[in-house]
């Protein structure tokens, strides 16, 4: 970076109660959530799930049907989008094709008229390693490059908050990874407030500090990426962050420590009640298949922790590191185990029957066992 | 640094196929031999033309021998120079005018109308519709609606907004505007192809960056749409300049209204001096020439194609 800086504190964000009906559908449906000043901030969800109607509504490129808007405490609810301290990196860049490179990142300084816009837009355009394209028109860049010109055109306003909507959507894996990294490293160096739409699990889990898995015009679950992976809710956000196991089942006893779920089969489960989301009736207790374990055989049950017998290996996958199972397990459904390959062959083989395990305080509890929408898009 | 590992990946060369066909020469040859036949000869019989002296051997009207005549252009440009002044005069203003009226119409159909495209198709035929009937009628029609005898007029008089002998036919008003009635559908089609490709999202990151929706329009949708409105404007003014039907008496001009179309009808059906009306096309070919080289340059919509 040049001698210009381009820190700025950036600001809190608050949505109280906002709603957005499109004619036919509810797209986000009374959504409240607080961003922190500074916060890196994900809104995960699957595509239709309302993410990018709720950043188009903090943009201010639509009106919400109910609901505030508050940035930093103020009530920008019904201020015009070209007041909002606000930028935008859009999902298709939007870069404008006319002005040269130098002029799309200057674009918003000019319109506040800043006196050293010349500088700052240098120095926005050095922060993203682009300064030597400054001349050049975006049809003359790589899709890289123009999605770099696009975040330096933006966090050059030094706005109260970022909006990112899958900017990194349209980058081949490799350059997506290494943008992770650079955006992370950004968003630290100029400290401003970063809201992150994506549908991609791992690219939010890599960068936010604080996920909110959105599904349906609602958040599910919100928290930590490590919190929220360890310890999901709902059976849709324990699909959608990462694998998941999961078997539907009834609280049969529960004591003051642990819960003990039945499910098809005669077998019990436990699940400890901190881990639990829902104590009573239905509750479906998950797993993550790299914290299970497999066994040839039948295995006999011990108190911490919980096993099922009968399944038949139908797939076996060798990845190296690691060896993926698919195991049968009837009216429990599939199973699906990680096993990392410590031993020198793998353990079973297809169409053994075998018995799989898992220490008590690794599973979850969830309070439902919807059937999870997962979209297609973010398996890519 | 990995940023620069992805630096200078942006230049493409597209491979020109350097493979030549007899094919491609014989496709070429009507385009050529038609732009031979009706363009460049008919161009080299008019600079001669321009240059002829009158047949000393003959005291007939409208004969001339091949010489090399220039003061032709002297006398004639002398003679007719206020008739050059008028007629891109008027185009200039027609063509202003067209150019005002049209930009709404285009915005209209080819952005505003968007969510319904039958509304888009109903505005375009009513754009076109006017081409179903020939352009001479169209201005004989606006002659009997402006003329003296006409509502537009009587109805101006009684409302005192015109004087008792007034006229609106014969102005230079009835011109400009009969030329501007007739060249709107030209400026109109190429604006709206332009407004039509406009990429929405532009106008979105127009607002999210501080542009008032003004500021917006001439920074992004009128830079966008200049490749039309560079068209619109030269489909409008090269033929409104030598245009000769409107400002004629027999439509809505009249004797203080010719334009330099008009003078070059009348040297060459009239007067039959054929080589001052070959003058006046050359020079009005030139001028034209240079006019539109220079706006094309302002324009600066190279950047764009």
């Amino acid at each position: 970076m040049a001698e210009v800086s381009l820190s700025s504190s950036g600001t809190e964000l608050t949505l109280q109660g906002i709603r957005k009906e499109f004619p036919g559908f509810v797209a986000v449906d009374n959504l409240d959530l607080t961003i922190r000043a500074g916060e890196f901030f994900a809104l995960l969800g699957p595509s239709g799930c309302g993410k990018t109607t709720t950043l188009r509504m903090i943009a201010g490129l639509e009106d919400p049907s109910a609901g505030k808007i508050l940035l930093g405490g103020v009530d920008i609810t019904d201020t015009k989008a070209y007041k909002r301290p606000v930028n935008t990196v859009f999902q298709s860049y939007a870069l404008f094709p006319h002005l040269t490179i130098f002029e799309n990142v200057a674009f918003g300084l000019r319109r506040r008229k800043v006196s050293n816009a010349k500088e700052l837009a240098l120095a926005a355009l050095d922060l993203v390693q682009l300064a030597h394209v400054a001349d050049r028109r975006p049809a003359q860049l790589s899709g890289g490059q123009q999605q770099r010109v696009a975040l330096a055109r933006a966090i050059v306003n030094r706005p109260a908050l970022l909006l990112l909507d899958e900017p990194l959507g349209a980058l081949d894996l490799k350059l997506r990874r290494e943008m992770q990294v650079e955006l992370k490293k950004i968003q630290a160096d100029v400290g401003l407030t970063f809201l992150h739409v994506t549908h991609d699990q791992e690219e939010a889990m890599t960068m936010a500090d604080t996920v909110a898995v959105m599904n349906n015009g609602h958040i599910e679950q919100m928290g930590a990426p490590e919190s929220m992976y360890d310890l999901p809710e709902t059976a849709f956000v324990a699909d959608f962050l990462g694998q998941s196991n999961v078997f539907r089942g009834m609280a049969s006893s529960a004591n003051a420590s642990t819960i003990e779920v039945a499910i098809p089969g005669g077998t019990t489960l436990r699940v400890p009640v901190a881990r639990a989301s829902a104590h009573s009736g239905d509750v479906s207790v998950g797993v993550r298949p790299e914290k299970m374990s497999i066994h040839a055989g039948a295995v006999a049950p011990q108190t911490d922790t919980n096993v099922i017998s009968g399944g038949r290996v139908t797939d076996v996958s060798f990845t190296g590191v690691s060896s993926q199972y698919s195991i049968d397990f009837g009216p429990l459904g599939n199973v699906v185990v990680f096993e990392q390959n410590l031993k020198a062959l793998p353990t079973v083989d297809l169409g053994d029957v075998v018995s799989v395990s898992w220490k008590v305080e690794r599973g979850f509890g969830l309070r439902d066992h919807r059937a999870a929408v997962i979209d297609e898009a973010s398996e890519l | 640094m990995a940023f620069a590992a992805f630096a200078d990946t942006s230049e493409k060369k597209s491979a020109e196929p350097v493979k030549k066909s007899r094919v491609v020469i014989l496709m070429l040859l009507p385009g050529l031999a038609y732009l031979l036949l009706f363009f460049l000869a008919p161009l080299v019989s008019l600079i001669l033309t321009s240059f002829m002296a009158p047949d000393p051997n003959s005291m007939d009207m409208g004969q001339f021998v091949y010489s090399f005549q220039w003061q032709n252009y002297v006398t004639v440009i002398s003679e007719n120079w206020s008739f050059f002044v008028r007629s891109f005069g008027f185009a200039i203003l027609a063509t202003v005018i067209a150019l005002i009226v049209s930009y709404p119409i285009a915005y209209f159909i080819g952005v505003y109308a968007r969510p319904w495209p039958a509304i888009q198709a109903f505005a375009l035929i009513l754009v076109i519709a006017p081409f179903f009937i020939s352009f001479l009628l169209r201005t004989l029609a606006w002659k009997q609606l402006l003329g003296d005898d006409g509502w537009v007029v009587t109805t101006l008089k009684s409302a005192s907004l015109l004087p008792a002998d007034g006229h609106i036919t014969g102005t230079a008003f009835s011109v400009v505007f009969g030329l501007t009635y007739n060249f709107i559908p030209f400026m109109v089609l190429p604006i709206y192809t332009s407004l039509e490709r406009l990429d929405m999202r532009l106008l979105e990151a127009g607002r999210d960056l501080y542009a008032s929706p003004s500021t917006t329009f001439w920074k992004v949708t009128l830079p966008l749409s200049m490749p039309g409105v560079v068209a619109g404007t030269l489909l409008t003014f090269i033929p409104a300049s030598g245009d000769f039907v409107n400002a004629s008496s027999s439509f809505l001009g009249g004797p203080g209204t010719q334009m330099v179309g008009n003078q070059i009808a009348s040297n060459f059906l009239k007067i039959l001096d054929y080589p001052a009306a070959s003058v006046l096309s050359v020079v009005l070919m030139a001028v034209i020439m240079v006019i539109v080289s220079v706006y094309v340059r302002r324009a600066g919509t190279e950047e764009l194609l």
